[in-house]
């Protein structure tokens, strides 16, 4: 287990290197931090030139991916080119908040769905199932942004309507670090929405999932055996079908949950939360190449990282896995 | 006569799909005697698991659904027990042991655990050193080498005949009356087959169970059964003692049976199917569900239009002797050559 | 768990791969191979293929009538399909059903709630531009690039995984790390790079005689073509080893004819279905890009800007946010439900069993 998981550690090291260059060539070329400042004609042309030098801009891409895995590695990816603010500290302050997201959202997912998804297929066509069949399909049909917006409708005119504040729609900047449980609630207020909103596709996509993958395990010959045994049907779904149907979904879970890192943009956007979702989108339209890449490789990092995790839960798991 | 363990009576079952009702099993009924070795063979979907799955509520239901008949076990019909009663019989009084060893055991759970859960499920109070001792016992009797060891591997980290083996094992751990092996070795190599068979045997000596062996293997009904039922289309059309059957089988389907099976010593081709396909289980033909593809009709109308019953059959042998066709005497004479005892031999 | 459909990536559960069976119709190969996993149910070949084989047209061509009655019986897809038909003939028709151009001012009906009066059935924004029009020049944009999505992957997905399936070898490779790495990085995050620069308009690709729609058509596709790639690839994989393509290969048929005169039309229905999820997806990730700034940009309508220039004044004028977007809503559902139904008549394996 612990070589195969070294293994796999040294294996994506030449991964990340050969992506971490792909990507900084098309990052590289498609931004222009000064793009801006060269359109203003008060900016003075040789200002310009050496924020240029000094970043190295002027060279060839080859030579400035040189010098970007320098900083990466020794600077914590280096400063950004307007402002020479460090990456990293920002970084880790953004990836805080979007923490806190993803692991309720992450959280209520899996509960929710998995839920949803064993009981659907246990009364398979029964009222609650289709219900839930619905329902996701709604689900998977709405735009994440726009439900958020329709949340943030529904609960700003609720409080102007009766002045009850039940959920803070915006402003996650603004709670008073004061103390203890005072703070928490205003936390847990502030987030309730942007949680439910990124988790909703979700739960419709992971409970279905869970559906088809219990329904799967449900009509499994092991399952008419143990029924065979004279077991009692809760244990029989619980012990029998549900050990077994539950692997697929947390391998995926795991895999997914590396790709959320990247923050989620659109509920950041739609809630202002200062999360990494934000940031990307911030350093996107200031043209800032390095503040890109260093997300970008915070995120694949992430990625490769728990797909080791899926295989390590799947080794878990399911007995048959052997990782070595 | 003793009294038998298992009465079934007109037991039908069907199952609703988009394409129409299958009526998997069609008044079907039969006995069971204690200590006796029941063999029922037909063609693959005749209704063979399905009859017997049904009286333990283990079809799925929905789709399926037991529509008519009865089923006397230990003095009470299965078809009206409550569903926790029901659940109080399966694995205890009557158990299975099913075709495939590789697909029915729980893959995450260790081969010791789901043993011994068998036996928690009807004895909550034995104690879990005592179930252990049951399960290792239990594994020693169906010839599992090293059952320590054995007890703590999960089932891929066992062969497929060490799989049937513990299946049986499951099968006989609460001691049943009545064993039911639906194809306990089809899914096995040949070799390993005839060892899975020893151990049958020896649970059936162990336990005094009284055993339903599905197969479609004629050659392991004449091995192993005293009794056969002939199925086809849902329907029993054949019953009667293993060597009566053999020595003057008495339905068209089942000398097709016999004739299509490989023969050793015979100079005729080597296989001689039955010809056509066995008949659609939703519209059903009137008449003998057998005559599109029957030798004997040669086109009778009887045979279209009136369905035959399940008759008492007068053919020598010993014990009851039914066959389900209106030209039954004139087979008068017919033999199987397995009734021959070298091919016998030659078929196991 | 993502914001936004990605390509119907194989056991995502982002795509409704699961139908209303809950049968789970994740196709193609595996991103990984999960044991225990809900297997693969892509349709089994059938006869078809051999009667194809033998020149028996007219058997294969009954499977296609099969498949046609069996989409006809599915009653939520053919509601759906006459739905959606009907959404977007109002939005391919929009210059003669909207009572005004999609940047029309009514200066008499400010901020004015749904309404029947002067035709404001969805309202009007604080210029006085009918949001009913808007929408519906809306769906005709966002149909555009839907369409054009699914076409684009559809048809360079199943190039290169039919080659990448049937060849193997190297080919294949280069496939399946090139999907591999586009699997590491967050979608949204390299659509919003590759939008930021490419919608804009400020590098020529050639592309800039095309509209708005198709750059981002493009973009979006460059997105979506891998997870066709990876089904079709999936599907040629197990086909290859069928004995009427052997029996092809033997009878000296060439390798492209063998593609395309064999495998792809037994490839057809997955191909189909997962078009279906494309388009699906195709509409919400642009109405998302669209939302953020970085896919359609106004003047032209599309739902997902529309929805963006309501923001602003959505606490009092929320029609301006509800209507595109349930108009989305309905439109995503739609395309879902007909997909549902394609599975399930296209899938000959998957038989129905009603309770
Ligand atoms: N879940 C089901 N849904 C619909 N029909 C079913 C179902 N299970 C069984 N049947 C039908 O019942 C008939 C009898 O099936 P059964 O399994 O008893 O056959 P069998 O004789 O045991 O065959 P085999 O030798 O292949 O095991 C089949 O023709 C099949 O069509
Ligand atoms: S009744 Fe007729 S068709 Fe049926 S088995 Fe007898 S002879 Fe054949
Ligand atoms: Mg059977």
């Amino acid at each position: 287990m612990v070589t195969y998981i070294i293994r796999r550690l040294l294996y994506s090291i030449p991964v990340l290197f050969v992506s971490s260059f792909l990507i900084f060539t098309f990052v590289a070329t498609t931004t222009d931090p000064l793009e801006a400042a060269k359109m203003q004609p008060n900016v003075n042309k040789a200002a310009i030139a050496l924020v240029q030098k000094e970043n190295h801009l002027d060279k060839p891409i080859i030579e400035r991916y040189g010098y970007w895995v320098q900083d990466a590695f020794t600077h914590d990816f280096g400063k950004t080119i307007l402002g020479s603010r460090p990456i990293l500290p920002d970084m880790l302050n953004r990836l805080k908040v979007t923490l806190q997201l993803i692991i309720a959202a992450e959280v209520l997912t899996l509960l929710l769905a998995i839920a949803v998804g064993v009981y659907s297929a246990v009364r398979q066509y029964s009222i609650f199932d289709y219900s839930m069949t619905t329902l996701s399909f709604l689900g998977l049909a709405i735009p994440v942004f726009w439900l958020g917006l329709i949340l943030q409708i529904i609960f700003v005119n609720i409080f102007n309507k009766w002045g009850v504040r039940i959920f803070y729609t915006s402003g996650l900047d603004n709670v008073d670090p004061g103390t203890g449980l005072h703070f928490l609630i205003q936390r847990i207020q502030h987030l309730v929405l942007p949680v439910f909103t990124l988790a909703t596709i979700s739960i419709a996509g992971y409970s279905r999932f869970m559906r088809a993958s219990m329904l799967e395990v449900i009509n499994a010959d092991y399952i008419r055996t143990a029924r065979a045994k004279g077991l009692i049907e809760r244990r029989v779904v619980l012990k029998h079908a549900f050990r077994n149907a539950l692997i697929p979904l947390m391998t995926l879970a795991a895999i997914d949950f590396g790709t959320l890192f990247g923050g989620t943009v659109i509920t950041e956007t739609v809630y202002g939360l200062p999360g990494m979702g934000r940031y990307f989108i911030d350093a996107l339209s200031g043209g800032e190449t390095y503040v890109i890449m260093a997300w970008l490789m915070v995120t694949s990092v992430m990625v490769v990282f728990f797909n080791l995790v899926a295989d390590v839960v799947l080794g878990f798991l399911d007995p048959r896995i052997r990782l070595d | 006569m003793p009294e038998p363990v298992l009465s079934i009576r007109d037991l039908a079952v069907h199952f609703t799909t988009d394409d129409g009702v299958v009526r998997a099993v069609d008044g079907v009924t039969y006995d069971v005697y204690p200590g006796e070795t029941l063999g029922i063979v037909g063609e693959s979907g005749s209704g063979k698991s399905v009859s017997t799955m049904s009286i333990l509520g283990l079809i799925p239901q929905p789709p399926g659904k037991v529509v008519s008949g009865e089923a006397m076990f230990q003095g009470r019909d299965l078809l009206k027990l409550s569903k926790k009663e029901l659940r109080r019989v399966r694995g205890n009084s009557m158990a299975i042991v099913f075709q495939d060893p590789m697909t029915s055991l729980n893959p995450v759970l260790k081969i010791g655990f789901q043993l011994g859960e068998t036996i928690k499920a009807h004895h909550g109070s034995e104690k879990d050193d005592e179930v252990k001792d049951h399960v290792i016992q239990l594994l020693r009797t169906v010839g599992i080498p090293q059952p320590e060891r054995r007890f703590e591997q999960y089932p891929h980290e066992f062969s497929g005949g060490m799989r049937q083996r513990a299946m049986i094992a499951m099968a006989i751990a609460n001691q049943p009356a009545l064993l039911i092996a639906d194809e306990p070795t089809t899914a096995l190599d040949v070799t390993i087959q005839a060892q899975i068979l020893e151990v049958l045997k020896t649970a059936q000596d162990e336990t005094h169970a009284a055993t339903i062996l599905i197969t479609h293997d004629l050659g392991l009904i004449a091995e192993m059964a005293d009794r056969v039922i002939v199925m086809y289309a849902g329907k029993i059309v054949e019953l009667g003692d293993v060597n009566t059957i053999f020595a003057a089988p008495r339905h068209p389907y089942t000398i097709g049976l016999m004739e299509s099976l490989p023969r050793l010593t015979a100079d005729e081709d080597w296989l001689r199917p039955i010809p056509g396909q066995p008949p659609s289980l939703i519209n059903r033909p009137p008449g003998c569900p057998f005559h599109p593809r029957c030798f004997l009709s040669q086109g009778r109308a009887r045979c279209r239009e009136e369905e035959p019953p399940l008759r008492p059959i007068h053919a020598g042998g010993t014990g009851v002797h039914l066959s389900a066709c209106h030209f039954a005497e004139e087979l008068e004479g017919a033999t199987s050559k397995l009734a021959e005892p070298t091919v016998a031999e030659g078929v196991t | 768990m993502t914001e936004v459909s990605r390509p119907p990536e194989p056991g995502s559960p982002d795509a409704p791969l699961v139908d209303l069976d809950g049968t789970l119709y994740a196709s193609g190969s595996q991103v990984r191979t999960m044991p225990g996993a809900p297997t693969d149910l892509a349709p089994e070949l059938t006869d078809s293929a051999l009667a194809h084989e033998s020149g028996l047209e007219l058997k294969a061509r009954s499977q296609w009538a099969y498949a046609r009655s069996r989409f006809f019986r599915h009653r939520l897809a053919m509601g759906s399909l006459v739905v959606l038909i009907a959404v977007l003939l109002c939005g391919a028709f929009a210059g003669h059903i909207a009572s005004y151009s999609y940047d029309a001012i009514d200066l008499n009906n400010i901020n004015a709630g749904p309404t029947t009066t002067a035709h404001h059935y969805f309202g009007t924004d604080q210029l006085g531009r009918d949001y009913f029009s808007r929408v519906l020049y809306g769906i005709r944009t966002s149909a555009r690039v839907a369409f054009f999505v699914s076409i684009l992957s559809t048809i360079l997905g199943t190039l290169v995984g039919s080659f990448a399936g049937y060849f193997g070898g190297w080919l294949d490779n280069l496939l399946m790390r090139f999907t591999d790495l586009i699997l590491t990085l967050p979608p949204l995050a390299v659509l919003l790079v590759a939008a930021a620069r490419l919608g804009n308009g400020t590098i020529n690709l050639g592309l800039f005689h095309l509209g708005q729609e198709y750059r981002v058509a493009l973009i979006l596709a460059l997105l979506f073509w891998t997870g066709i790639a990876r089904v079709v690839r999936g599907l040629f994989l197990s086909l290859r080893e069928k004995e009427y393509v052997e029996a092809a290969k033997a009878s000296g048929s060439g390798d492209v004819r063998i593609i395309f005169r064999h495998m792809l039309p037994n490839s057809m229905g997955p191909i189909i279905v997962n078009m279906t999820l494309v388009t699906a997806g195709a509409i919400l990730t642009e109405s998302a890009l669209s939302f953020l700034g970085f896919g359609i940009k106004p003047p032209t309508a599309a739902l997902g800007n529309l929805i963006a220039q309501g923001e602003t004044q959505m606490q009092t004028q929320w029609w301006l946010v509800v209507f595109p977007g349930l108009t989305i809503v309905i439109i995503v559902m739609c395309i879902n439900f007909i997909g549902d139904g394609l599975r399930d008549a296209l899938d000959p394996t998957q038989r129905r069993i009603r309770a």
